[in-house]
């Protein structure tokens, strides 16, 4: 088996047990408190504007925009993680199809695996700091080396002998 | 439908039951449940989900605009309900189909997994009993609720899932393990290594897949740089708005909620679109492995690979269209859906025909 595939099947199947752990630990720690405090702070802030209480129905409106900024972000990491490892295993399978050299396939393999890591784990961080701007840029250059890499195996793959 | 001999070298691998084959069988088996159900979904809860939470919402600002508390607390409970039925049956699509997809990518990484090949058949079976309590007990979440539950939040359907998706990531844990020792020169399996097919079928499916997958993340790149922030700053500002109106101007509140119901399925076709060619891709990548397994003539198996990516193209761009162009997008995009399924189930048949074919050849021999 090349570098290049067991890069991608092994980093794969880490990544999506990785993936899988997190969404298990969301389950069961965060997302039900998260929900309870969306669907809370929204209903809130219609309370606190039925009792003519605007101040508080902006603030309980504030929490409730922060927390779905979290909460999407929050399902978004785990279901790109998860998406993502398996596309690598998928290629990994098939990575010795395409018409590249070893070292140009360790190349793709290397950067879809960076990027598979990268790009969740900066949406992630936007968690930690709204607007961060390091955190977007990691989510960038990885959802950029994801698209590199996923090019260069279309072209490798349609390039493919018979 | 015609069909070929099978050489006896190929008929050597895929043995009966092994964990390779039931994973390939139950892989495509809990994608084409998944979409059936996410098809049923769309026609017969979506919209009408839809139509209540907008219409619960618009309650609440007239309960906000009489002053009245309590009534607003009440049309919120209904509002929750309304959205966990809506989003546990998302998930339990969802859950079902990646389930399939991780049972096909297992099916493809059994020949380099270093273990006996009656703790693989173990794992295989754990796995798609996991497969299939996970997305039960997501579907259940709703209608069991907090019912004899010993805890405050999460209720035993909760539980069940959990339990489930634990078991798939023990499974997972092992499979890996496997893999690792594969990787240090242990190697037992007797499975076919899927890559050796270059068959016309096998090549469309893997480029095109790999197309369609290139054509999601672009279409997701595109999504999040130009509307993800701009509709969560909009959300925040109808729904301020719609405060306001109901405060200040009630007879205005009516077109906020109408405002904020167009936002919601707004992002819900955009991000359905950017999922559903992402999947469609990968099922035509995993599918690609398993064609030499498809015991058809070459016409319909050409015929079952051009519907799958046909299908596959129709439905993303069609739910995207939905907005612009209504009802008429969605239908086409759910045809566009049963194509997909029609796909699959065909190729299931062809692997069915080719696994009762090995099994009877093998049966001849012995």
């Amino acid at each position: 088996m090349s570098r290049a595939r067991k890069v991608l099947i092994f980093g794969g199947i880490a990544l999506a047990t990785f993936g899988m752990l997190y969404g298990l630990y969301y389950a069961l720690f965060v997302e039900h408190q998260t929900l309870d405090q969306m669907g809370g702070s929204l209903a809130t802030a219609f309370v606190n504007a039925a009792e003519r209480k605007v101040p508080e129905s902006r603030a309980a409106l504030d929490t409730y925009a922060a927390t779905k900024y979290d909460y999407v972000r929050q399902v978004d990491v785990h279901s790109h993680w998860i998406g993502l490892a398996m596309l690598m295993i998928v290629l990994g399978v098939a990575f010795d199809r395409g018409a590249f050299g070893e070292t140009v396939k360790l190349c793709i393999a290397l950067a879809l695996t960076a990027g598979s890591v990268v790009f969740p784990l900066g949406v992630i961080l936007q968690t930690v700091s709204h607007g961060s701007i390091v955190a977007s840029a990691l989510a960038i250059v990885g959802s950029a080396l994801v698209i590199i890499a996923l090019a260069a195996t279309a072209f490798g793959f349609a390039r493919q002998s018979t | 439908m015609a069909t070929e001999a099978i050489s006896s070298p190929i008929s050597a691998a895929f043995p009966a039951m092994s964990a390779q084959r039931l994973l390939v069988f139950g892989g495509v088996a809990l994608i084409a449940a998944g979409m059936i159900f996410g098809d049923l979904f769309a026609v017969f809860i979506l919209h009408q989900n839809g139509g209540k939470t907008g219409e619960a919402l618009l309650a609440a600002t007239k309960a906000v605009a009489t002053q009245n508390p309590a009534e607003v607390k009440e049309v919120f409970s209904r509002i929750g309900g309304l959205l966990e039925d809506r989003g546990t049956k998302v998930d339990t699509h969802v859950h079902l189909t990646d389930a399939g997809y991780l049972a096909l990518l297992l099916a493809l990484v059994q020949p380099y997994v270093a273990l006996s090949a009656m703790r693989k058949k173990s794992l295989a079976k754990l796995f798609l009993l996991g497969g299939v309590l996970l997305p039960i007990g997501i579907f259940l979440i709703h209608y069991v609720g907090l019912a004899y539950s010993p805890f405050s939040v999460i209720g035993w359907a909760s539980i069940l899932a959990d339990s489930a998706g634990a078991l798939l990531i023990v499974v997972l844990a092992v499979e890996a393990w496997g893999v690792g020792k594969c990787f240090r020169g242990e190697r037992l399996a007797v499975e076919n290594d899927f890559q050796q097919d270059r068959s016309w079928e096998s090549r469309a499916l893997l480029s095109g897949g790999t197309v369609l997958v290139l054509l999601g993340f672009l279409y997701g790149a595109w999504y999040a740089g130009k509307n993800l922030y701009e509709q969560e700053a909009r959300e925040k500002n109808i729904l301020a708005f719609t405060l306001d109106a109901a405060v200040k101007t009630p007879e205005l509140s009516g077109q906020f909620v109408n405002a904020y119901g167009m936002l919601a399925a707004e992002k819900a076709v955009q991000i359905a679109a950017h999922s559903h060619i992402i999947e469609f891709g990968l099922l035509a990548i995993l599918l690609s492995f398993v064609q030499r397994y498809v015991f058809l003539s070459d016409v319909w198996k050409r015929r079952w690979v051009v519907l799958l990516l046909v299908g596959s193209l129709i439905l993303p761009v069609f739910v995207w269209l939905e907005l612009k162009l209504g009802l008429v997008a969605g239908g086409i995009a759910d045809v566009g859906g049963l194509m997909v399924v029609i796909a699959l189930i065909g190729m299931l048949v062809g692997t069915l025909r080719y696994s009762g074919s090995v099994d009877a050849l093998g049966g001849m021999h012995s």
